[in-house]
């Protein structure tokens, strides 16, 4: 599987390739490798394999399955599917099926695309590494030793391993582009409201963003232009049109860089932001220094916002409607089974994160840290807004800000999971884009050697909110211009 | 319930030290459990997160106008976005019942509530 959406579904309508040649392969793909690299929490061979035959017998007869026709796609497992279970890799859910498809995936199906399986993930998509799974650890196909990131773990480890072209991750706080950084491929957080979050199990709501992980930005356009648009089940989601594709090549832009933050990485990371500087240049596009003021704030005021909304949002799960309820003892009641419950389900990094939730936003200190964050939020956009209208960029403004995705390159399984702020610090980067709704996207770069280990390292690069059809013609210059070229792992 | 506080009131966060009893008022607040040989680590560890958080204060207090800075509670531009106020499609009794854990058709069969075990 290591054709691009866009090759595969250009192949089926045409009736020159077919959808189950694909699915097979993808089938194929993910049986040799997922038992060394736990990418999938449930792969569904059989019906992906009818749904190929349907759509196959659809174009013989001239019909037109859509733009994914025939095109194998994973769906993180924390995004509604009627097929198969919903776990979001937790002992909470691990049963749970879902009476609905997120309309994500309804858009996904409608256009002919084959869900050959859910991916693994860290639970509720809390997590930096793929570690927090209730589940195996999804691998880093790179070098199985290492994390994929997080938290759309298994759709990273999916794509880089060549076993889909597309995957979907769910981004709160960088869970498409971080992973997306470690494991050498394209991810895609669209604008807030730009891709429904119906069905997409809330983590966040202010910051969560369903989005594509692909091996090429043309399939992340691809990808978003099936998946984006209103809708009248999320009150959130935008009327504003993305028009991602075609993919405007020609634009003429200028590219900010926040030079400041760059000190916070590893030097691998600033001299794949450099050859990324430079790369742009060479494609014409002018790059200039911008300072994002209040970056640095941005992990403490994410850390604050994401798991007040968390602890709310992880409310409903108490044992009663659905997922996981505990067996009681005599003389034991409605509380206890709410307690018992939640805390068997929910793994540590959960509920230290409700703790954490219900603290900020308890009596005496919700101005003190919740009404603090929301004000940072502000000034991050601020910073955001300013780089892209010109006021510290020259007239036009930014098209886009270049800064790395990760701080470093991917970690060994196991050196960050016992100091919570050391994985925190992960999503430096990222968090930025959330707290301002912007569209964000992560490209491959460059590898370097670390102990051994041959690991890919990616760039970021962030848009205007609404603007991310800008966003990706400055991607694809960059890509063209970098020459990664769709490579596997 | 009655309003319960995690720490002094007085603190308001600064430092951000969470300590045992905290963390047990916590707990029993977001309905978690924590056991005895878990809750000194746990105290430390959302200590240190805590901690980190003073430079949100600093962040805002290096505006020139800090109390105009304006709290920004979510990036969307949809507001009071209405529908119709009519039925729609929902999904079935069934359907629904089919999902929970426990059932004494037609109700979701949930520990008695009034009377011993406590709870609402």
């Amino acid at each position: 599987m290591t054709r691009s959406a866009v090759e595969i579904a250009g192949g089926v309508r045409t009736g020159k390739a077919s959808a189950r040649e694909a699915v097979r392969a993808s089938l194929d793909a993910i049986a040799a490798r997922d038992g060394e690299l736990s990418a999938f929490t449930q792969v569904f061979a059989d019906e992906a394999m009818q749904r190929a035959s349907a759509i196959d017998e659809a174009v013989a007869k001239g019909e037109d399955p859509g733009p994914l026709a025939g095109v194998p796609i994973a769906v993180k497992d924390n995004i509604c599917t009627t097929l198969g279970r919903t776990t979001c890799a937790s002992r909470f859910l691990e049963d749970y099926r879902s009476p609905f498809d997120a309309t994500a995936v309804e858009r996904l199906l409608a256009a002919g695309a084959v869900i050959v399986g859910k991916t693994n993930m860290d639970e509720f998509a809390m997590g930096s590494s793929g570690e927090h799974s209730c589940f195996e650890r999804a691998k880093n196909p790179w070098a199985p030793g290492r994390v994929t990131g997080g938290s759309s773990s298994g759709s990273a480890a999916a794509v880089a391993a060549g076993m889909v072209s597309i995957a979907l991750g769910s981004d709160t706080g960088g869970s498409i582009r971080q992973p997306a950084s470690h494991c050498g491929v394209v991810g895609l957080k669209p604008s807030y409201g730009a891709v429904s979050r119906w069905g997409l199990v809330a983590f966040a709501s202010s910051l969560d963003q369903i989005g594509p992980m692909t091996r090429t930005v043309e399939d992340a356009a691809l990808a978003l232009s099936v998946i984006a648009g209103v809708d009248p089940r999320d009150a959130t989601s935008s009327a504003r049109s993305i028009d991602a594709l075609p993919l405007q090549r020609e634009d003429v832009v200028r590219v900010g860089v926040p030079r400041g933050l760059l000190e916070s990485a590893d030097e691998r990371v600033c001299a794949a932001v450099a050859e990324a500087e430079a790369a742009l240049r060479g494609a014409g596009v002018e790059i200039v220094d911008i300072e994002l003021r209040h970056a640095d704030a941005g992990v403490a005021a994410y850390y604050v916002i994401a798991p007040a909304e968390a602890s709310s949002n992880l409310a409903r799960f108490d044992g009663v409607r659905y997922g996981r309820r505990a067996e009681l003892a005599p003389g034991e009641g409605l509380e206890e089974l709410y307690v018992k419950s939640r805390t068997e389900g929910f793994g540590a990094e959960v509920r230290r994160r409700i703790l954490l939730g219900t603290h900020v936003l308890s009596s005496g200190y919700h101005d003190a840290y919740y009404v603090t964050a929301q004000r940072v939020r502000g000034l991050i956009k601020r910073d955001y807004d300013r780089a892209f209208a010109g006021e510290v960029a020259g007239e036009d403004g930014c098209a886009a800000v270049l800064l790395p995705a990760a701080p470093g390159p991917a970690f060994v399984a196991g050196a960050k999971s016992q100091d919570p702020m050391a994985m925190y610090l992960e999503d430096a980067f990222t968090v930025g884009a959330n707290l301002a709704g912007l569209p964000g996207i992560t490209l491959p770069v460059r590898t370097v050697e670390d102990d051994g280990d041959t690991l890919p390292i990616g760039v970021q690069l962030i848009g205007a909110a609404f603007d991310d059809a800008r966003l990706l013609s400055v991607a694809v210059k960059l890509e063209t211009a970098l020459g990664w070229g769709a490579r596997t792992a | 319930m009655a309003e319960e506080r995690t720490e002094s009131r007085h603190d308001h966060g600064s430092a951000g030290a969470l300590d045992a009893a905290g963390v047990r008022k916590l707990a029993r607040l977001a309905r978690l459990a924590v056991t005895d040989a878990d809750i000194e680590p746990e105290a430390v560890r959302l200590s240190a997160v805590l901690g980190a958080m003073d430079v949100l204060r600093e962040a805002v207090a290096r505006e020139d106008e800090p109390e105009h800075v304006t709290p920004m509670a979510h990036a969307g531009d949809e507001t009071n976005r209405m529908r119709a106020d009519a039925p729609g499609e929902a999904l079935s009794n069934e359907t629904l019942m089919a999902m929970a854990p426990e059932t004494l058709a037609p109700f979701v069969r949930v520990p008695k509530v009034i009377g011993e075990g406590g709870g609402a």
